[in-house]
């Protein structure tokens, strides 16, 4: 008993040569379909090149284009030939030009040898299986195809549209249930001959004539009606893309190949030429009876799919820039963004820095410069602290930042001057932790030393833009992990928020902050507010502060700084 | 209004092919061996001037790569480098002694090139310092990528320009004829650089890098542009529209992915900054043959009078492929 091999060949003549002979030479008799499109001086050429393997033949030659019914009966006519020819095959594989056997022969016929009535078809219906691409899978079967997806793609998909606008549907034969799978397969000579040999079979070649892909669908669903024995997967290794092209295997694919323990994988890239002498030689060392395990090869596969349809999220680069909205997640990891805090409180980087143990930067977005933390100049990436090149584009110099320093999580002040800060793009993003305390930015004016007429003019500008800001934060698109307080309200309780923001953030195991850091002393704030009022600047983004009384001309000993436990 | 615009991109395209149909008798052939380029040779085009000591290296590196025959531009170089050029089997030469710039700095020559020789090959545009890398490209040869663009019906793959620097200042270590510029500039700038969309000509525009940190940071919207699309299934009807830049038809500039996945591409190593490259920017600057009336040898001027070093703390050693990709500069998309 032996095992027939049907190769189903268009190109890479040479390769298809030099595996016919390892086939037959491990004593599997060798059956070659060539597509009718190769010239036939080609054609000759070849069949000259095999004439001296008594074991390979060659049968009729029929056109073949992908997902057209040519593949089918170049099948059927080599499976024809190779029963009546080979009396003593009982299993028949079917192959292409491009498949490479990688286990020795003689295991594919022992392993075959001891399933003699199984039939290795991948066949499932298709209401259970996602495979299709393109969205076509009942209707491959319902529908008529006479136009080339490939060459009229137009035609094919008005005719598509039109019948499905009339409604058309075709019957399906004899209530066979439609089934698909792989093309690659391996019956027994009982199925496959009780295929070829329906009596109904003319029924049958009609119908799949103007199926959709009948490669992938007409053994398949035929071997149902026959086998006992049906094991539905491919003894083939077969990875497909994400638009239903075959992966390509090159040498560097050696060692994963040879791991996988895959009788037969498809398809190999004709120049090779480590893969094709590595696996073409004769056998050495003990016979393996080990299952296939593609485990691995496919999760190279499916992490490429995945790559090519979902990207890195958060990378924007020369092959990935997504349109707005369709990024997934627009920056690569979770950031925390402080506004206020570091005017209320003394020490507040350095103490946040201190609490979490991530990168605290000042002001990224200073006029000035970017203030990367530790007042360097430039950080991860070779991103520079000028603020020309950060205006230039201001998101791109955020994405590059929380890129560049992936899996440290980042912090920055943000402050209504900054006013080239992307508050939209950090509004909408759900990496981003927004904590504002608003109207703090008239602490450091109040400590500073400077005219009143000027700080009431530069509170005034201050507040209109962090009223901008705000309201940015405040709409409906935000999707940022957004806290506003006022200034009066969260002096009240400040532990509570800072707590909570920490937690959030996620940094340490859950423990209560025990250190706190210090704030301003506020002494007299409320009558700066008071002043700033009673010269018809009103600011109210603080909350209400109240006037502390006036002591009767003697100051008031300085209170102790706010110290919260 | 887009029937429009497509109307007149297609005028303009016509526009540059009759522009490159014009320029063609500015070169005068030197060595045409074009009669050895077969059916799907992989075939690379370069202009260039006075590079004779890149060479060695530079169609070697190509070579082993796996590209078959190279059609070479010389801009009037009296180093020697047509001599050289000129001895090879697998060259082909014009020379010219025309304005590069006025030739819109060798893009009409190449056109003109590529139109008659290029169709249906896969052209590489390359400059002598420019080192192509992609995917896989230790273990497969470049053939194996034209064959899978092929396959998966790509016509344009992007490689984005890498300025490489070394360490030190640039004339600290001189380059040897024949040597691996990347064992002198081996060091690049991973995180810095800025992307926008150009809606008319639908590509990408990518700024930044060391030359952006170092030279432009007062003036980033004058600093060159990286993104580029050297290697093109050709045909006929295509241009270049500036370098290697953008193409027309503008479909051909669609080499990134616009709903979330990643495209594959590779990186052109740009290795400018050796010992020859002071030289360099100061005969250029007086050539005022380049873009801008040479704005950016101007910037390169000022700043290397101040003798800088381009290297920095967060500067990255180049290692291979792998590290590019990691690092998001490149992508091996759904090739696996």
């Amino acid at each position: 008993m032996s095992v027939g091999i049907i190769m189903l060949v268009h190109t890479a003549l040479d390769r298809a040569e030099q595996v016919a002979r390892h086939w037959s030479a491990a004593g599997c008799p060798v059956v070659i379909h060539v597509d009718a499109n190769v010239p036939r001086k080609t054609y000759k050429a070849f069949t000259k090149t095999l004439g001296d393997v008594p074991t390979v033949r060659f049968c009729q030659r029929h056109k073949c284009e992908w997902g057209t019914w040519g593949l089918v009966a170049g099948t059927l006519s080599a499976s024809e030939l190779l029963l009546a020819e080979f009396p003593e095959v009982r299993h028949v594989y079917l192959s292409s030009g491009s498949c490479l056997p990688l286990r020795p022969v003689q295991e594919l016929v022992d392993y075959l040898a001891a399933r003699p009535q199984t039939d290795f078809i991948e066949s499932a219906t298709t209401s259970d299986v996602p495979w299709t691409v393109g969205g076509l899978s009942d209707e491959r079967f319902t529908l008529r195809f006479p136009f080339s997806w490939k060459r009229h793609r137009y035609l094919f998909d008005k005719y598509v549209d039109l019948q499905r606008k009339i409604g058309f549907k075709r019957k399906v034969p004899n209530g066979i249930t439609p089934h698909m799978g792989s093309q690659w397969w391996c019956l027994t000579r009982q199925t496959l001959s009780a295929i070829l040999e329906d009596p109904e079979r003319d029924t049958y070649d009609t119908y799949f004539r103007k199926v959709w892909i009948p490669d992938e669908s007409y053994f398949q669903t035929l071997a149902r009606l026959y086998s006992t024995n049906i094991e539905s997967r491919s003894l083939t290794l077969s990875k497909f893309d994400f638009q239903g092209k075959p992966h390509i295997f090159y040498d560097d694919h050696l060692q994963l190949l040879r791991r996988s323990d895959c009788f037969v994988a498809r398809k190999i890239w004709p120049q090779a030429n480590r893969l094709y002498d590595g696996f073409l030689r004769d056998p050495e060392g003990a016979i393996k009876m080990t299952e296939p395990n593609p485990a691995k090869i496919d999760r190279i596969f499916a992490k490429a799919v995945e790559r090519r349809t979902q990207g890195r999220q958060g990378l924007y680069m020369q092959s990935r820039f997504p349109h707005e909205g369709f990024e997934h997640s627009i920056t690569s990891g979770r950031y925390s963004v402080f506004q206020g805090f570091s005017d209320l409180f003394e020490d507040f980087e350095p103490w946040l820095a201190k609490s979490t143990g991530t990168q605290v930067h000042g002001h990224l977005y200073s006029p000035e410069r970017a203030e990367f933390s530790g007042g360097q100049m430039v950080v991860n990436g070779a991103l520079t602290d000028s603020p020309a090149l950060r205006d230039y584009n201001p998101t791109a110099f955020l994405t590059n930042l929380i890129w560049n320093t992936r899996g440290e999580r980042q912090c920055f002040q943000l402050g209504p001057a900054d006013e080239t800060a992307p508050i939209w793009f950090i509004a909408k993003d759900s990496n981003a932790q927004v904590s504002v305390i608003s109207g703090a930015w008239a602490v450091p004016l109040f400590k500073s030393n400077r005219n009143f007429a000027d700080l009431r003019q530069e509170a005034a500008r201050l507040q209109k833009l962090e009223a901008e800001q705000l309201k940015v934060l405040r709409s409906v698109w935000a999707k940022a992990r957004i806290r506003i307080w006022t200034m009066a309200e969260f002096i009240e309780a400040p532990m509570e928020p800072l707590q909570s923001i920490i937690d959030e953030m996620g940094q340490h195991a859950l423990r209560r902050l025990t250190e706190a850091p210090k704030m301003a002393d506020l002494t007299g704030f409320g009558q700066f507010l008071q002043n700033l009022k009673n010269q018809g600047m009103h600011p109210y983004l603080m909350g209400d502060f109240p006037v502390s009384p006036p002591g009767l001309n003697q100051p008031k000993p300085p209170r102790k700084p706010y110290l919260v436990q | 209004m887009s029937i429009f615009q497509s109307y007149r991109l297609r005028l303009k395209r016509k526009q540059l092919l009759i522009r490159a149909f014009r320029k063609r008798r500015e070169m005068k052939s030197v060595v045409d061996r074009t009669d050895n380029i077969l059916g799907d040779d992989i075939l690379a085009f370069t202009t260039l001037r006075n590079e004779k000591v890149r060479l060695p290296f530079f169609l070697q590196y190509y070579r082993d790569m796996g590209v078959n025959h190279f059609l070479i531009v010389d801009n009037d170089s009296d180093d020697g480098s047509r001599e050289y050029l000129a001895e090879q089997p697998d060259v082909s030469l014009w020379s010219s002694k025309h304005s590069y710039r006025r030739s819109r700095y060798g893009v009409d020559w190449l056109n003109w090139l590529q139109r008659k020789y290029g169709e249906e090959h896969w052209c590489l545009v390359v400059d002598p310092d420019e080192f192509l890398v992609y995917p896989f490209c230790d273990t497969r040869p470049l053939r194996a990528l034209t064959d899978w663009l092929d396959a998966s019906s790509i016509r344009s793959f992007s490689a984005m320009l890498l300025d490489m620097y070394p360490k030190g200042r640039i004339s600290e270590r001189p380059y040897r004829s024949g040597q691996n510029p990347l064992e002198i500039a081996s060091w690049f700038d991973s995180g810095n650089y800025s992307i926008s969309r150009n809606w008319k000509y639908w590509n990408l525009w990518i700024q930044g890098g060391a030359r952006a940190r170092m030279f432009f940071q007062d003036n980033p919207e004058e600093s060159p542009a990286l993104n580029k699309v050297p290697l093109v299934k050709w045909t006929k009807k295509y241009a270049y529209v500036d370098s290697a830049h953008m193409l027309l038809p503008r479909g051909l500039n669609l080499v990134f992915d616009q709903w979330g996945g990643e495209k594959a591409s590779g990186v052109l190593l740009h290795t400018k900054f050796l010992d020859t490259f002071s030289v360099k920017a100061a005969e250029e600057l007086k050539r005022r043959q380049h873009y801008s009336k040479s704005v950016e040898y101007l910037a390169y001027a000022r700043g290397l009078n101040e003798d800088p070093e381009l290297w920095c703390k967060w500067s990255e050693k180049y290692i291979n492929w792998r590290q590019l990709e990691i690092l998001g500069l490149m992508s091996k998309g759904n090739w696996a």
